[in-house]
């Protein structure tokens, strides 16, 4: 058996695991600073979109998608996943002009899951959405999942799959050995594997300077809010074409609100704080779009860190100063949505070196300037 | 005029509130009050928030109100709590500080910026100093059918005596342990209130687990004295039968307890099983350290002998800093505030230490008796709790489906929530917190400590969305 | 139950019936020493449930004040004919005053 380290028990570190632990010949362990779900990936929104995705990521966005509808099949567990459409409304002539602008984009590039929709269309979509909203995009079978049950789900498949989970170990270093593997120390024992899967999510770009790389990353603090459970008034999940907003009312009835409003972090301490002041426009974009909301009441609000490039792009492919690490990280804000199929991809170039799923794009090497 | 409108004319009526003020003091118990008046003494600008419409906090509950009534000076000489709490009261209300009453804070960010809701607006200041005063709140005591209207704390109806003059009558039981049980036990027999039973679940042995540290209570005998005199008092009229069992039931309203399988008819049954801190706000401040206090088993902050927290500016006093009762509270709060005037170069090292040291003495003096209170009343145990109560009476999780969810791997309060919604609604984790976390703590059989506690999230009072867009201006 | 040692000096009007009450109470005490116990029934399952802590954190005495929809019964004054009631599950869509 060959041995891989995955660093990071986030999805993307689950899922990574899990695909490999799947490919024969591999006996992979997941090495967990704290503990399973902590950062990202429990604690995000649970969008499961492809609407609205930068050009270069729809091609795994699509892939993704036809994953999450087959999930239980994956994992053993439906993840709370329902098909139920995401819809990014317009609010102004100039809205409904920048839709129609990006849908034919799609379209030529061959992708057909993006639609557009006119006014009588959202009303239908979104009985209870403000009036002056005018016209949409529609996917129709996104959707959205459950991010805890998402990360458990993944967690106990991995372990079926054979995966060994250390929680409460931090990597502390990573360096070549003369054999060609790689010697992976941590705050308890030290490790040693062919394959190192760097999945750190915002402390992801650290590890690679630990390994001699310097990939350009800054780091996302968004936040959310979830109001108390109110009646079921809205099925999709719903964004804003020239505002930033995620809006969605869970199965539970409570609403989550989000869309990339910044909060503060701190990596050091792995903290992040909510800055109220930036929140309330969040929370405004929300009750303007959908105003039967402005009543209820706040229960809780929260933000998650997570590492993100200059163009918002993941970084997934082989480190160039050490080879056999495999770096996959900085899903800025939307990498919920793409953990089954980047953690196939991630496994797949570990174990062979090459992977037929359409991650070329997120090479880092982009970032390099040429001389 | 509807009840909103009232409101809103009330809150408008009220002084202005600046950008900026030296101290900011939450909550107006003794702690609070004193700690705003030693601020207001050395000349800074002191907003106190409280969310109750009165000064006093818990212990001191509307005691204006009563002293307007003349019920205050009538009372017995031995019960001067309301004494106390008059002078407080008076003290601070002659201080200056800016005193804003129903106004309910929901968050504190980083260098000092504090975020409150009054009169349905929300509003914020600038702070130097925050001196955070919360109090505490009951430990709950989750029993099978305690969901059923007609089950509420002791400190519940010690309220609706304190605000109402509500006293019990009929088939009304008190169960579990503990000081505030005895004394508003006490309290309601003294004002004609009548009492069918104390189920008393305090587990056996208590005297001789508090013996060691009998001679350390003495310093302070009162307490005692007081304790042996309200269980006695009670004792003569109500009848107390020890127990290890107890369970509600009723078809849509509490009709009867079992106790230890026997049935007796209930229409009213107050739970207690003492009092922990109310660390609701510190919790939620980004790099505030949490100890695990394993004699009270429960968290409080990390404070240094100032009340300062791990996080500059923000200090905490009085019982959400640990349970020390009412004097001591009040004695920390004064210290807290000599400290801030410190820190604002309002007084000197020097004039700080000459004028905390006697305070001090007065402190220890009051806190001697607390580890002869906590062995005698430890808290009860939740390895013990039937899988079929709910332990989180929002979402209605029973302690089963958390010890489910520990057995499927969920190892701490955090994780649980995401998995079984425990602790996320309404009231975000205040009454299921301790229980939910004892349960996990059982569950995986180590100390409490060793369980992360719940993250708690501003805002920690529910704010309306409408309220918080109106600040994005 | 509970027995008033204060007499009541004005009215408030629960679920359409009228109630004696003291100004300045909290709602949550008025109906309680009318005898209600029985407050909302709760949005996961329509369980009937009453005031818990009377101190604000319990979030079990939610009722409906005038228009306005889960309010904090232990938390709001009573004013003379204020007039509420039971807050059935989750908060409505009715148009909220407050
Ligand atoms: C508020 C919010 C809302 C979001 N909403 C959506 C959405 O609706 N749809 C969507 O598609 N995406 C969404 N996202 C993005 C999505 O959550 C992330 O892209 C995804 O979860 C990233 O997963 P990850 O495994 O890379 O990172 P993480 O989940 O952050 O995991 C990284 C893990 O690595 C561990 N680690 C770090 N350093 C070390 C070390 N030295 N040693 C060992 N372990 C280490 C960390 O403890 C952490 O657990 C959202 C993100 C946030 C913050
Ligand atoms: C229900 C109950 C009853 C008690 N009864 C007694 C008694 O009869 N005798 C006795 O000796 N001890 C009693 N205690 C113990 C009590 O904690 C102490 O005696 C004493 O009141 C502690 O004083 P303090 O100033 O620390 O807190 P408190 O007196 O509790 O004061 C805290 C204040 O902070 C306010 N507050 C908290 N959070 C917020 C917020 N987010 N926004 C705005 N305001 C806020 C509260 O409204 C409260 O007025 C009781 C405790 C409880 C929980
Ligand atoms: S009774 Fe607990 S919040 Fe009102």
């Amino acid at each position: 058996m060959k041995k891989a380290l995955v660093i990071g028990g986030g999805l993307h570190g689950l899922s990574t695991a899990l695909h490999l632990a799947r490919t024969p010949g591999w006996q992979v362990t997941l090495l967990e600073r704290r503990h399973v779900g902590r950062h990202s990936s429990g604690v995000n929104a649970g969008g499961v979109r492809r609407l609205g995705r930068a050009l270069p990521e729809i091609a795994l966005s699509v892939i993704a998608a036809e994953m999450w509808h087959g999930i239980e099949a994956l994992v053993g567990d439906d993840c709370g996943f329902r098909a139920t459409g995401q819809v990014k409304v317009a609010e102004s002539a100039a809205d409904i002009a920048k839709n129609e602008a990006r849908v034919a984009q799609v379209r030529a590039l061959g992708w057909t899951h993006e639609e557009v929709v006119d006014q009588a269309e959202v009303r239908r979509l979104l009985p209870a959405v403000s009036p002056h909203v005018v016209g949409a995009i529609v996917t129709r079978d996104d959707g959205s999942a459950d991010p805890m049950r998402t990360v458990m789900a993944f967690r106990r498949a991995a372990e079926q799959a054979g995966v060994v989970i250390h929680e409460g170990v931090a990597v502390t270093g990573l360096e070549r050995t003369a054999e060609g593997t790689i010697r992976v120390a941590t705050d308890h024992q030290m490790f040693e594997a062919e394959r190192v899967a760097n999945c750190a999510g915002a402390w992801a770009p650290d590890l690679a300077a630990l390994a001699g790389e310097t990939i350009p990353c800054g780091t996302k603090a968004s936040m959310m809010i979830v109001t108390e459970r109110l009646p079921p008034f809205v099925d999709p999940t719903v964004g804003c074409s020239s505002r930033s907003l995620s809006f969605k009312q869970t199965a539970a009835g409570t609403v989550v609100i989000g869309g990339g409003h910044q909060g503060r972090n701190d990596k050091a301490t792995e903290t992040s704080t909510v800055l109220f002041g930036s929140l309330a426009h969040a929370a405004r974009i929300a009750a303007e779009i959908f105003p039967c909301v402005a009543q209820a009441r706040i229960v809780r609000s929260w933000t998650g860190t997570e590492a993100r490039p200059p163009d918002d792009m993941p970084v997934i492919g082989e480190s160039r100063s050490l080879p056999g690490l495999f770096h996959s990280f900085g899903f800025s804000g939307h990498g919920f949505q793409l953990s089954p199929a980047a953690g196939a991809a991630v496994a797949e170039l570990m174990a062979r070196g090459a992977t037929n799923l359409p991650v070329a794009a997120f090479n880092q090497d982009r970032f390099t300037v040429p001389a | 005029m509807s009840v909103a409108d009232e409101w809103t004319a009330e809150g408008a009526a009220k002084p202005p509130v600046a950008e900026t003020t030296d101290v900011l003091v939450l909550g107006a118990g003794p702690a609070g009050m004193a700690a705003a008046t030693e601020a207001r003494a050395h000349g800074m600008r002191v907003l106190v928030l409280d969310e109750n419409g009165a000064p006093g906090g818990q212990v001191h509950r509307a005691v204006e109100a009563r002293l307007a009534k003349g019920a205050v000076e009538k009372r017995d000489a031995k019960d001067d709590q309301d004494k106390d709490g008059a002078k407080l009261a008076a003290a601070f209300r002659a201080s200056g500080a800016n005193y804003r009453p129903n106004a309910t804070l929901w968050a504190v960010e980083p260098e000092g910026k504090v975020f409150w809701s009054e009169g349905g607006a929300a509003r914020s200041i600038q702070a130097e100093r925050l001196i955070l005063c919360a109090g505490a709140t009951e430990r709950p005591l989750p029993i099978p059918g305690w969901t059923l209207p007609g089950v509420m704390s002791v400190g519940a109806a010690q309220i609706a005596l304190k605000t109402g003059g509500l006293v019990p009558e009929g088939a009304v039981w008190l169960a579990g342990q503990g000081p505030l049980l005895w004394l508003y036990a006490v309290q309601a027999l003294a004002k004609g209130g009548k009492i069918a039973g104390i189920i008393d679940l305090s587990p056996p042995g208590g005297l001789q687990r508090a013996r060691p540290h009998l001679l350390r209570a003495l310093k302070a005998p009162e307490y005692l004295w007081r304790g042996l005199v309200w269980q006695r008092q009670v004792k003569r009229t109500v009848r107390v039968i020890p127990a290890r069992e107890l369970r509600a039931e009723g078809e849509g309203r509490l009709a009867r307890i079992l106790v230890d399988g026997v049935a007796h008819p209930a229409d009213l049954l107050l739970l207690h099983d003492g009092v922990v801190p109310n660390t609701q706000v510190t919790r939620a401040i980004a790099g505030l350290t949490h100890g695990w206090d394993p004699v009270q088993r429960c968290w409080r902050p990390g404070l240094d002998l100032w009340g300062n927290t791990a996080v500059p500016g923000v200090m905490v006093a009085g019982d959400s800093a640990g349970i020390g009762g009412a004097r001591a509270a009040a004695l920390s709060g004064r210290i807290a505030a000599l400290e801030a005037a410190r820190a604002l170069g309002r007084i000197t090292t020097d004039e700080r230490d000459g004028r905390a040291g006697p305070l001090r003495l007065l402190r220890d003096r009051q806190l001697a008796p607390r580890l002869f209170l906590d062995a005698m009343f430890p808290p009860l145990p939740e390895a013990a709790i039937p899988d079929e109560t709910i332990l989180c009476r929002c979402e209605e999780v029973t302690a089963g489906r958390v010890r489910q969810a520990v057995a499927l791997g969920c190892l701490g309060a955090n994780q649980t929530k995401a998995f079984t919604r425990a602790g996320m609604g309404p009231c975000q984790g205040r009454i299921c917190g301790p229980s939910v976390h004892g349960v996990i703590a059982a569950a995986r059989g180590v100390e409490g400590g060793e369980v992360d506690p719940f993250r708690t999230r501003f805002p920690t009072k529910p704010l309306t969305l409408g309220e918080l867009a109106a600040l994005a201006g | 139950m509970f027995r008033r040692t204060d007499p009541p000096d004005c009215t408030i009007v629960w679920e359409g019936r009228e109630l004696p009450a003291r100004a300045g109470e909290s709602l949550a005490v008025a109906l309680l020493a009318a005898g209600i116990t029985t407050f909302r029934e709760t949005p996961v399952t329509g369980a009937a449930r009453g005031p818990l802590c009377l101190m604000g954190a319990c979030f079990d005495c939610l009722v409906q004040v005038e228009e306005a929809q889960n309010m904090q019964a232990c938390l709001v004054p009573v004013t003379p004919g204020l007039r509420a009631q039971m807050q059935h599950g989750a908060r409505g869509f009715v148009e909220d005053a407050a």
